[in-house]
């Protein structure tokens, strides 16, 4: 083990091309043992790319780094003993039954009682009596409980999950979050990629990646307090209003939440300037408010589509 | 910000035509996707020009030039200008010369000569006395169809050949008699043929299907993602996959011979557990080419295609269909390389010939090294990881 202890993962400018076009563009990332790590971005921004040249699925077209201590380059066979690999797709065997995949997993890692890790697994999950039913045939909340089971049935040190709850019902989504602050809190780094914005603030650190680059990292605050947004919230009658908004100066975003809208900028002259002529309607009530998560991150992705598109 | 209107819906006249509207929509999609698989494109051209090649060049139920053994028991002129004059009939090609009655049988048994001509001792001078000598000529008839045509018309062509001949001259009839001997098969049955045969493409066909898919079907289905993030190595993966078939072939096989000798009365005149023993050999070789394409495929229906390109020349450039000493050089040399020729000749000696390991040992070492040559492409092929 090197001298970064309590450091994860530590890679330094990857990249990754796939057919002449670059996926992730020199991505520098460091996770500290025991922390979630939220990776977010929009779709096809490189998030399962990463992913999976951090488990040796892929190898990088340049860059760096460990992984637990293990070169990502020359350690994959090592890193792949530790780490649990969830992927986005459900790829446990839909035509064998529950303990027959937990079974099979135990087996590859070769764990000592493979039949009894397995059962304790099913304890675990709380699948008990479910044992005999086809892997195929579970709910997808249930799929995906039984998919983080397999991939933490081989005690490992890291566990990647690729948007591990996409397509999952509110309540499975909670438990399955509950789970994962469990494990973490046993030691477990976890690196979890996401579009949710609630499961974005359940994590110790987050990265926002864009086009195969990465935009901000920190925790949720800190990325909230670099963006320089400022925001307002308008309520009222609303009617029409988002289109005579939209595209004035300093007007970088107008989103509706609800009742609500969302008017954002990050000049804030320019912004103030532009909406002083509707701040004076009746009708219609300005305050000032924080932007959310998700205000920042489609600003960052309006910015980066500029940038690199 | 961009609205997505809806557009109004179709008019009423143009609908009239929504049948071929839609035929039409289905027929194009069909074809763009199409040429996008590349694979299935070049089947489309290569099955019939492979079909074609091989029928028309490389098979002939007539054969000629026929790898045969001569057991000499007496050096004459005599001998020797009727051993001329039965290569120049065409139908036979002496490759062995013997003096010892076993190696002729072994000769035979092992099939490396289809027929074997045997000149006994004191010919020459018989022929003189006018005593009509016996000259026995030996077919391995296992394959009727290689042995007939040569059989049959053997007598008539060797009158004419040997007709300027000092000792025979125009002698209305043969000093000699042609006995011929059709060994193995003496009744030319065809089932005796076919049966062991059916053991070899019946289990080429069902063994190559079984594995050709399950590499393709882990990527189709998602899971091979998660299998090549677990410490498996690929060798492990492929032994996983082909030993479980190797059981099934061998259920496979039994059936097909009990069948064979019950229904169809075809003797084992062999070493059974020798049969056992090499069929689970030949059942390993096609699940690893299976398996071999299952690594090249890049999904289920390529992997069915290339599983049929290797089956259509297994059938016919083997020896099961048609003679395959009849076949020119470069169709032997490519049958040679095809696991059922290697084992029909197995299979066949054992059966009906009741040969032994040592008349084997060519082709048992073929089928060894076709296994391990797909063996290690397999591996070699078998991606660690999705670059």
């Amino acid at each position: 083990m090197n001298a970064g202890n309590d450091i994860a993962i530590d890679v330094r400018g990857l990249s990754k091309s796939f057919g002449g076009r670059e996926v992730v563009h020199d991505l520098s990332m460091q996770v500290k043992r025991g922390s979630i790590y939220g990776f977010l971005g929009p779709n096809g921004s490189g998030k399962t790319t990463t992913i999976r040249i951090l488990c040796g699925l892929l190898t990088p077209d340049s860059g760096e780094g460990t992984c637990l201590g293990y070169d990502i380059l020359r350690d994959a066979e090592k890193i792949k003993r530790q780490v649990g690999y969830m992927t986005q797709r459900f790829s446990l065997y839909q035509d064998l039954s529950v303990r027959e995949n937990l079974e099979f997993v135990a087996r590859l890692y070769g764990l000592a009682d493979a039949r009894g890790a397995a059962r304790d697994m099913i304890k675990r999950l709380g699948l008990s009596g479910r044992e005999e039913q086809l892997a195929g045939e579970l709910s997808g909340g249930w799929k995906q409980r039984l998919a983080l089971g397999a991939c933490t049935l081989p005690n490992p040190k890291l566990l990647l999950l690729d948007e591990p709850t996409a397509g999952v019902d509110p309540k499975a989504r909670r438990d399955f979050w509950n789970e994962i602050h469990a494990l973490a809190a046993e030691g477990l780094t976890v690196l979890v990629s996401t579009h949710y914005m609630d499961e974005a603030e359940r994590c110790h650190e987050i990265a926002y990646i864009a086009y195969g680059h990465l935009l901000a990292r920190g925790t949720v605050d800190e990325v909230i307090a670099k963006s320089a947004l400022t925001t307002y919230t308008v309520t009222g009658e609303l009617g029409g209003l988002a289109a005579e908004l939209d595209h004035k100066p300093g007007v970088d975003m107008v989103a509706p939440f609800g009742t609500s809208l969302h008017v954002s900028g990050r000049d804030a002259a320019a912004l103030e300037a532009s909406i002083a002529p509707w701040r004076e309607k009746s009708g219609l009530h300005w305050q000032k408010s924080h932007p959310s998560l998700e205000d920042v991150f489609i600003e960052l992705m309006n910015r980066s589509r500029d940038n690199f598109q | 910000m961009s609205t997505i209107r809806a557009t109004g819906p179709v008019s009423e006249i143009r609908d009239r035509f929504g049948f071929l509207r839609r035929s039409y929509a289905m027929m194009a999609k069909e074809f763009i996707q199409l040429r996008r698989d590349r694979v299935s494109f070049a089947m489309i051209v290569a099955i019939p020009v492979m079909q074609l090649l091989l029928f028309g060049y490389a098979i002939n139920t007539t054969p000629h030039h026929l790898p045969s053994a001569v057991l000499l028991q007496e050096d004459s002129d005599l001998a020797r200008s009727v051993l001329k004059a039965l290569e120049n009939t065409a139908y036979f090609r002496f490759v062995y010369e013997v003096h010892d009655v076993e190696d002729f049988d072994n000769l035979l048994k092992s099939g490396k000569v289809l027929f074997g001509v045997e000149i006994p001792r004191g010919f020459e001078r018989a022929v003189r006395r006018g005593d009509k000598p016996a000259l026995l000529v030996a077919a391995d008839a296992t394959d009727p169809v290689a042995a007939s045509s040569a059989l049959g018309s053997l007598g008539m062509i060797v009158q004419t050949a040997l007709q300027h001949d000092l000792y025979i001259g125009d002698a209305p009839a043969l000093p000699f008699e042609i006995r011929a001997h059709a060994r193995y098969n003496p009744a030319a049955e065809s089932r005796i043929n076919i049966v062991p045969g059916l053991v070899g493409t019946i289990l080429t066909m069902t063994m190559l299907i079984f594995t050709a898919l399950s590499v393709t079907r882990e990527i189709e289905r998602g899971t091979m993602e998660s299998l090549l993030s677990m410490p498996i190595k690929p060798v492990e993966v492929m032994l996983g996959k082909i030993v479980p078939y190797i059981v099934v072939g061998f259920i496979q096989a039994f059936l097909i011979v009990n069948i064979g000798v019950f229904l169809f009365g075809v003797p084992v005149l062999g070493n059974l557990l020798l049969l056992a023993a090499l069929s689970t050999l030949f059942i390993a070789t096609n699940l690893a080419i299976g398996y071999t394409f299952s690594t090249i495929a890049q999904n289920q229906l390529q992997a069915i295609q290339m599983s049929f390109m290797f089956f259509l020349p297994s059938l016919l450039l083997s020896g099961f269909m048609f003679p395959f000493a009849g076949m020119p050089a470069w169709a032997q040399y490519l049958g040679e390389c095809l696991p059922l020729t290697h084992y029909l000749r197995i299979v066949r000696a054992i059966m009906l010939k009741g040969a032994s390991m040592p008349n084997l040992r060519f082709d048992a070492v073929a089928l060894a090294i076709l296994m391990l040559v797909a063996m290690t492409i397999a591996v070699t092929r078998f991606r660690r990881t999705l670059d």
